[in-house]
């Protein structure tokens, strides 16, 4: 078992032509991801790693049920996508692109929210079902499958927690990269209830980093209503405030964002921090 | 991106915004020509992207006959470690009321959300940690944008006082002009009411997303890069996510949270990071060469460390970059590595024999980077 994506899981890739969607599709079939499908405009017609290329999401759901759709698509027009899939009614959009402007994803997350379709991203590396499916750009040979389900803001970070994870054996049921950006579709305290709800997932690692509230955010769910151990990290704890360290949302604005206030709402839940990636495998497995 | 005060005031004016007539100035001359143009009280202010700019003396009201030598003094000043090169010489207002208006992208509302307050012309921080009531906040639906109803109501909730239609007038506009130039943050502080029942924004600031600058060349031209560090300037060139910092231990990985991360282990074993450099995704030997030629670069630099777990990024090429740095003899620091994940064997092979410090674990190289700095505790 696993969250929200599968070996049966079936996919469309919006920018399938591009350098960056056609190389990363073509590694996600390699991982045994099911495209059935792509989109880029004007290329409709075309074919691509072995799939029908069309020129909208509509036409693509007119001939193939789709489960999720992955978006490569150049920053400028990247919400943009993201708004035809959730229009067209694809039920899981993971936009993978870096750059978008701020108050297209402030438009799109609410209007994509409301019809009620789950966005991940932007700026994200995705998300992957060990060993069944891959949504993204990680490298799928550092996910083994196992018991600890894996969520984080940050893409390098995460490979090397679930490269740590595999090596000790305990393994990874799903991992979700959330986005580096300050708005994103979905947060930790939305993905929470669904390891929580998986009975394959038996704990839950949570690689926060500086910037925002969601880990306190998170913090509070998991106070509330988590069955399930919660291993905590945050990234950038030494960062000065106000300097933006690479993602746009890993910023400390004034006393919100702050390692202090994160930590405080980690211990009040009785969330374990690991100080390195190598503790965060030591914490899950005294916690199970 | 930063705009300097005159820059926000004029996208606020296009939007019809009631500004001080007011023009920038580079030396005491210009500043004495403007203030007699406007044959009054002036106040003169210096233009850096940096808060505090009152309490550092770089703002002084001046009457024409005074305004030179006033400008002389706040031209050429340092305010935070940056250079007055130029002042705004505008008309001063007759102040009734101070109130502050802003609008931020709020995280947790994934809205843009407006700001309000009576306790106008000082540090709105401050105020939000001494007297959050003192804040009204407004989140904003995208798809409607702020409509004048609504701003009345805030300016009602918030109890300003003065012309209800002029100060929700200006916070709309304020708004508009918030969207039209893709800000991630405009504010007016303060937001005058004059004693004549004007409504004046006195002093206005605007932060760009960079994200969107792309729709915005006009905007884009105005960056001034002489304001940031001269490595920052070239990292951007580079297309590096680049930030200089104030110890000596120079950094460079793939990957943002990782780099956080390094910097994180590079303090805990009582070292000071010179610098956060990103490679990015994917970087070949050439980008690798160009990111370690630059932090070899920064004189406060007596050590690198290059953290690598290979994803997209091959770690091969990583050490091919570093090797050819190495050959030219650009590196005269010791450099330690530490290199994982895809295509570590062949990294480790090709790094066989050549003068770095290799090992097997991030926690391991941070130490012993910061040993050879001498900066252990």
């Amino acid at each position: 078992m696993s969250i929200l994506v599968n070996k049966d899981t079936r996919v469309l890739v919006q920018g399938i032509t591009g350098r960056e969607g056609r190389f990363h599709a073509e590694q996600m079939q390699k991982y045994g991801t099911k495209i059935v499908a792509g989109v880029t405009p004007g290329k409709g017609g075309q074919e691509a790693l072995g799939v029908p290329v069309y020129d909208t999401v509509a036409e693509a759901l007119k001939n193939h049920t789709v489960d999720a759709s992955i978006i490569f698509v150049p920053a400028a027009a990247a919400a943009d996508a993201a708004l035809e899939a959730a229009h067209a009614g694809v039920p899981l959009v993971i936009l993978i692109t870096e750059g978008i402007p701020t108050l297209d994803m402030v438009a799109a997350v609410k209007e994509i929210k409301d019809l009620g379709v789950r966005l991940i991203g932007g700026n994200c590396p995705g998300l992957i079902s060990s060993e069944e499916a891959k949504l993204g750009i990680m490298p799928g040979h550092v996910f083994k499958k196992g018991r600890v389900g894996l969520i984080s803001r940050s893409g390098t970070l995460t490979y090397e927690a679930a490269a740590a994870l595999s090596n000790s054996g305990l393994g990874t049921t799903t991992t979700v990269g959330i986005g580096g950006d300050p708005i994103i579709g979905t947060t930790f305290k939305d993905l929470l209830p669904l390891f929580n709800d998986d009975p394959e997932t038996e704990a839950v690692v949570v690689i926060g980093e500086i910037g925002g509230s969601d880990e306190e955010e998170a913090a509070a769910w998991v106070k509330e209503n988590m069955k399930k151990p919660v291993v905590g990290f945050i990234g950038g704890r030494s960062a000065p405030k106000g300097k933006r360290m690479g993602h746009a949302g890993a910023i400390i604005m004034g006393d919100v964002g702050t390692p202090e206030s994160k930590l405080k709402a980690f211990a009040e839940a009785g969330i374990p921090v690991a100080d390195t990636i190598d503790e965060i495998v030591d914490l899950v497995k005294k916690a199970l | 991106m930063k705009l300097h005060e005159f820059q926000a005031k004029e996208l606020l004016a296009q939007e019809g915004v009631p500004v001080p007539a007011g023009k920038v100035a580079y030396t005491p001359e210009e500043a004495e020509r403007i203030a007699k143009e406007y044959g009054k009280l002036v106040v003169i202010k210096a233009q850096v992207y940096v808060g505090g700019r009152g309490k550092a003396g770089g703002v002084k009201l001046a009457k024409p006959e005074e305004s030179r030598e006033v400008a002389s003094k706040i031209l050429g000043m340092d305010i935070k470690g940056l250079t007055v090169k130029k002042v705004l010489v505008a008309e001063a207002v007759d102040i009734a009321k101070e109130y502050y208006a802003g609008f931020i992208i709020d995280r947790s509302t994934q809205r843009v959300v407006l700001m309000l307050s009576k306790e106008g012309g000082v540090d709105i921080e401050e105020v939000a940690k001494t007297n959050p009531s003192a804040i009204v906040k407004y989140a904003i639906d995208p798809h409607k944008g702020l409509r004048g109803f609504e701003a009345r109501q805030v300016v009602k909730e918030a109890g300003l006082e003065g012309n209800l239609n002029r100060l929700a007038g200006a916070i709309v506009k304020l708004y508009k002009a918030f969207v039209k130039s893709d800000a991630s943050l405009a504010e007016i502080n303060p937001l005058v009411v004059t004693d004549q029942g004007d409504v004046v924004a006195a002093d206005a600031k605007i932060n760009l997303d960079d994200n969107a600058l792309f729709r915005h060349p006009d905007l884009a031209r105005l960056r001034e890069v002489e304001a940031e560090h001269p490595l920052e300037i070239e990292a951007s060139n580079y297309g590096f996510a680049y930030v200089k910092l104030d110890g000596d231990v120079g950094v460079i990985g793939n990957g943002a949270g990782l780099v956080m991360y390094t910097l994180d282990l590079v303090n805990r074993a009582g070292g000071k990071p010179a610098n956060f450099l990103d490679i990015g995704g994917g970087a070949k030997a050439d980008v690798v060469y160009n990111a370690v030629k630059l932090v070899a670069k920064d004189p406060d630099v007596k050590g690198i460390f290059i953290n690598i777990f290979g994803g997209i990024t091959r770690a091969d090429e990583v050490a091919k970059g570093v090797i050819k740095a190495l050959e030219e003899g650009i590196i005269k620091v010791p450099v330690v590595m530490r290199v994982a994940g895809t295509a570590e064997e062949e990294a480790k092979k090709l790094l066989e024999g050549k003068p770095i410090y290799l090992y097997p674990n991030s926690l391991e190289a941070a130490s012993a980077i910061v040993t050879m700095v001498g900066g252990q505790k």
